[in-house]
């Protein structure tokens, strides 16, 4: 029986002050985030889940749905208005808001992967790619300049980046380059938890069908949970074993892909679907 | 304005050691702090004194705090008794500390405020060295903000610092910090030792002395307690290297005085534009010199 | 033998005090300066070193503007100095400025105000052509234009104190009110600076800062790194009495006057709050002596770092570590100056290194280095 490794409920995020209106004028039937009464955005609403070991969640919405909200409060990127995320990891029950700073940061560094759209984010652009990897080495006390070496080397060989770059700095890489060195970076510790958002968003197609062959690929050998995050139907249905569907910081349905794919329920995920295929 | 206002007709009433009482029992109170959290910088309202901020006022600002009517004090700047700074300093201390003795002699001295330098001779228990500090924070190259730094140095993330050395080797195959090297102590707080160099980092490792370390334009108070580990930030595979003055044919260069070859050496061109190496540690030298010119007059 | 002497810096010390000594008395008229001409003749320059120096003292400012041959960084660093050693006595309560009796006082923001528009003693509408006529001034002919100003002055029907246009804003609801004091204001002579740090901190820390540092800096801000868009709702210049408490009975007595500069701007306005209305937001700005520019840019700093504490900065002049960190003259002068002193052994440290890593780029590579060592 596969184990449960992450188990979030009640996630929520209000920016504003809030008030007693907030949650009924928001969310899918209202067509909104934003509070008519008072102005405050809704950005996730009651969002809860189970991952399982090994699996890989997809979560699907569009800009406003809160999927990448998801994911940044679970990453620390930012706090929750309430909810609770638990993770479980080599026999331990983190109770991850509950939680402070130091202790955020180093189950950050060492058993999550974070992969952003945006390079910028998840890359020190002051230092070389291999440079990139050593950091995140360095930071989980990994003190051995030949190992570091080594296992850079084999990460970003891993990932198809060619050798002679691992020196360069990533500034001169092309955007699919760049995303396979955030990748190198984020599994170097061998995390059992992987967040991916939007990371093939923006690249060429033939880019982004490498990149997503690369992750279906490690996580394979790697046994790595994932959170995949993205606005497109061809990942998820690539990647994904089971899929949330978000709109407007509501989860409007879940469950696996197959299912979600050829029987929507929601009128919402009919429409996506039927405007995919 | 007050008509009957008078300038004094000297300078008057400077208490012991300049400072007032309060800003001594401050500075003392901020090392105390110092010495149980070894390597961390604490904070101190630093004040102004009559030579520049740079000049030393941070180290001068501990020797004030601690100094007293019995101690001996001995000044050096880049090694040298007589350099000018050291000049300046030791006589403005001299001057508001009155009944303190001066020596060139370190095993003589019971308080030596030193600028880039830690003397040859093996410092003991019963002394003190106060370090001057321009830059009190090794983080300070890869993080501007210091409440950041702060963290950092909370967390014992050093990573980023730790980056550096690695794009150093890289690109080098050396680490090529040359001083200021960063050490950790105890285990935990990275330290800028001062810009003392390489060579003179082994001796902060469990020193019989107490080394004290200020900085004075940027306010902070740190230590290395009499004992404790001093390691520089290595890789486990890439060593530590102090300097080491090796001529072409490698062989260990020997000062030009007193012929050491196991101090640290100023290097200079003379008016013939040969390069001459002397030691930088003056008191040393003459020391050496002193010791060969008995031996050489027949008993 | 060749080697370097390693005595003489006694000497060299000497030597350099007495040259600077010698080019200080070098005038030819062989009259050393009057402390009393550098006060009243030379009075902003008096009043920069006074505000600099944290310590107001006219008299000393003069001796110190004498002693260092006009350098302010060093004038102010006399006085800082000189402080230094003085005991504190004691800590006086919150002066109000609006006692100030004042010599200067307008406001851009009105067309007139109460109490009037009073230019007073001011070059912002001389014409900067140079007066010839100063350079060989008869004494006769300097000590009249004094003795003609007092002559011509009407009769004083000014009143004692002037009402801040502020306190108007504030009663049209378009300024929030007085905040209550929180507490004792920070005191920057005893704490160290640990950001992040109370506006109070932030005042005292430019109130004697050093005035180009300021300028630049504000400076940046108005030209468009920052949105500060400030109006001078009141500049005033004039004489603040310092209220210090009876030992006996704990009356306020007039202990004596400071000359003064405060400037209060008013910017963008926001609203603080959504239940709230929207309101004009406030710069303050104040310093010893006569120096309007240092006021008008520390009044645009505080509102810059206010934002910046608030929301974070978007620019440097809003960013508190970036401003407060660089604008002491004491501090700046003191660290460039430095780089004056020796750096030979740290020098050598870098030759070493430099060569050993010449050394090693020259040698053939077999082997990558460190690398091989797995």
């Amino acid at each position: 029986m596969t184990q449960k490794i992450l188990e979030v409920r009640g996630l929520s995020r209000i920016y504003g002050h809030g008030c007693p209106m907030c949650l009924a004028s928001t969310g899918p039937e209202h067509d909104t985030n934003v509070c008519g009464h008072c102005g405050s955005i809704v950005a996730l609403h009651d969002v809860g889940f189970d991952l399982f070991r090994g699996e890989i969640l997809g979560i699907i919405g569009e800009s406003g749905s809160g999927k990448s909200s998801t994911v940044k409060m679970l990453y620390f990127d930012d706090t929750p208005s309430a909810g609770q995320a638990i993770f479980h990891d080599e026999g331990q029950r983190h109770d991850l808001f509950r939680k402070n700073a130091a202790q955020q940061r180093s189950l950050r560094n060492k058993r999550f992967g974070m992969v952003y759209q945006n390079p910028h984010l998840g890359l020190n652009f002051q230092v070389s790619a291999g440079g990139n990897i050593a950091e995140r080495l360095l930071m989980s006390d990994v003190a051995h300049y030949g190992e570091i070496r080594r296992r850079s080397r084999d990460l970003l060989a891993r990932t198809e980046v060619l050798p002679e770059r691992m020196d360069q700095n990533p500034k001169t890489f092309s955007g699919g380059m760049q995303q396979r060195v955030q990748i190198a970076k984020a599994l170097v510790t061998r995390p059992p938890l992987l967040f991916l958002d939007e990371v093939t968003t923006g690249l060429d197609l033939s880019v982004q069908a490498a990149i997503l062959d690369l992750i279906l690929e490690i996580q394979q050998e790697l046994d790595t949970a994932m959170i995949v995050v993205t606005h497109d139907l061809g990942v998820i249905r690539l990647l994904a074993g089971r899929t949330l569907v978000m709109k407007h910081g509501r989860v409007i349905e879940a469950g696996l892909t197959d299912q979600i794919l050829e029987d929507p329920q929601h009128a919402y995920t009919q429409r996506l679907v039927a405007s995919n295929l | 304005m007050n008509l009957n206002y008078e300038f004094p007709g000297e300078e008057t009433g400077y208490a012991f050691g300049f400072l007032d009482e309060y800003a001594k029992k401050e500075v003392r109170r901020a090392i105390l702090k110092a010495i149980c959290i070894p390597g961390y910088q604490t904070p101190y309202a630093s004040r102004e004194m009559p030579m520049g901020r740079g000049f030393g006022t941070g180290g001068l600002q501990l020797t004030l705090a601690l100094i007293g009517p019995d101690d001996t004090l001995k000044v050096i700047d880049q090694g040298a008794d007589d350099s000018v700074n050291a000049v300046n300093l030791r006589q403005f201390i001299l001057h508001t500390c009155p009944g303190v003795a001066a020596t060139e002699k370190t095993e003589a001295a019971t308080v030596i405020q030193s600028r880039h330098r830690i003397p040859e001779k093996p410092l003991t228990e019963a002394q003190v060295l106060v370090l001057q500090v321009p830059y009190p924070d090794p983080l300070v190259v890869v993080e501007s903000s210091e409440a950041r730094r702060k963290t950092m140095h909370a967390e014992g993330d050093y990573s980023r610092l730790l980056v550096k050395l690695y794009e150093d080797i890289v690109r080098f195959d050396e680490i090529t910090i040359s001083f200021r090297y960063p050490t950790r102590i105890n285990g935990h707080y990275v330290i800028d030792p001062s810009p003392i160099p390489r060579w003179d980092v082994p001796k902060l490792d469990q020193s019989p002395a107490l080394v004290l370390l200020g900085a004075g334009r940027e306010k902070k108070i740190y230590a290395v307690p009499p004992y404790t580990p001093a390691e520089p930030l290595v890789f486990e595979d890439v060593p530590f290297r102090v300097e080491h003055f090796l001529d072409g044919q490698d062989r260990r260069r020997a000062c030009v005085r007193c012929g050491a070859t196991d101090s640290y050496l100023d290097e200079f061109s003379n008016d013939q534009d040969a390069k001459i190496f002397q030691c930088s540690d003056s008191a040393w030298c003459s020391e050496r010199l002193s010791r060969q010119r008995r031996e050489e007059v027949p008993a | 033998m060749g080697y370097v002497a390693i005595k003489g810096g006694r000497a060299a010390i000497d030597g350099a005090a007495a040259a600077a000594e010698f080019l200080r008395a070098r005038d030819e008229s062989g009259e050393p300066l009057r402390l009393s001409a550098i006060e009243h003749q030379l009075r902003l320059l008096t009043s920069r070193v006074i505000s600099e120096g944290g310590l107001y003292h006219p008299r000393l400012a003069a001796l110190a503007i004498k002693q260092f041959q006009g350098d302010t960084l060093e004038a102010a660093f006399a006085l800082r100095a000189y402080r230094s050693t003085k005991p504190r006595l004691m800590a006086l309560p919150v002066q109000p400025s609006t006692s100030m009796r004042c010599i200067r006082r307008i406001s851009s923001a009105f067309k007139d105000i109460p109490g009037g528009q009073m230019i007073g003693p001011s070059y912002d509408f001389a014409l900067r052509l140079l007066r010839f006529d100063l350079a060989n001034e008869d004494p006769a002919a300097f000590q009249a234009v004094a003795r003609r100003f007092l002559g011509a002055a009407p009769p004083a029907d000014l009143p004692d104190s002037f009402p801040k246009v502020l306190d108007a804003l504030r009663g049209e609801g378009l300024l929030p009110p007085v905040a209550a004091s929180q507490g004792e204001p920070f005191d920057i002579t005893r704490e160290p600076l640990v950001f992040p740090v109370s506006r109070s901190a932030a005042l005292a820390t430019m109130a004697r800062a050093e005035t180009g540092s300021l300028l630049a800096m504000a400076y940046s801000n108005m030209r468009g790194y920052g949105d500060v868009h400030p109006t001078v709702a009141e500049l005033r210049v004039g004489y603040l009495p310092v209220l210090v408490p009876h030992p006996v009975t704990g009356e306020p007595m007039e202990a004596g006057e400071v000359l003064m500069t405060e400037c209060e701007v008013v910017a963008m306005y926001e609203s603080g709050n959504p239940d709230a209305l929207p309101m004009f937001t406030l710069g303050y700005g104040a310093c010893f002596g006569h120096n309007e520019v240092k006021a008008i840019s520390m009044a645009i700093l505080d509102r810059a770092l206010q934002k910046g504490m608030r929301d974070g900065p978007e620019n440097p002049s809003e960013d508190p570590e970036f401003v407060l960190l660089h604008v002491d003259g004491v501090d700046s002068m003191g660290f460039a100056s430095h780089y004056k002193m020796p750096h030979y052994v740290t020098f050598q440290s870098d030759l070493d290194r430099l060569r050993t890593t010449q050394d090693k780029a020259r040698a053939p590579r077999t082997e990558v280095g460190h690398e091989s060592k797995l």
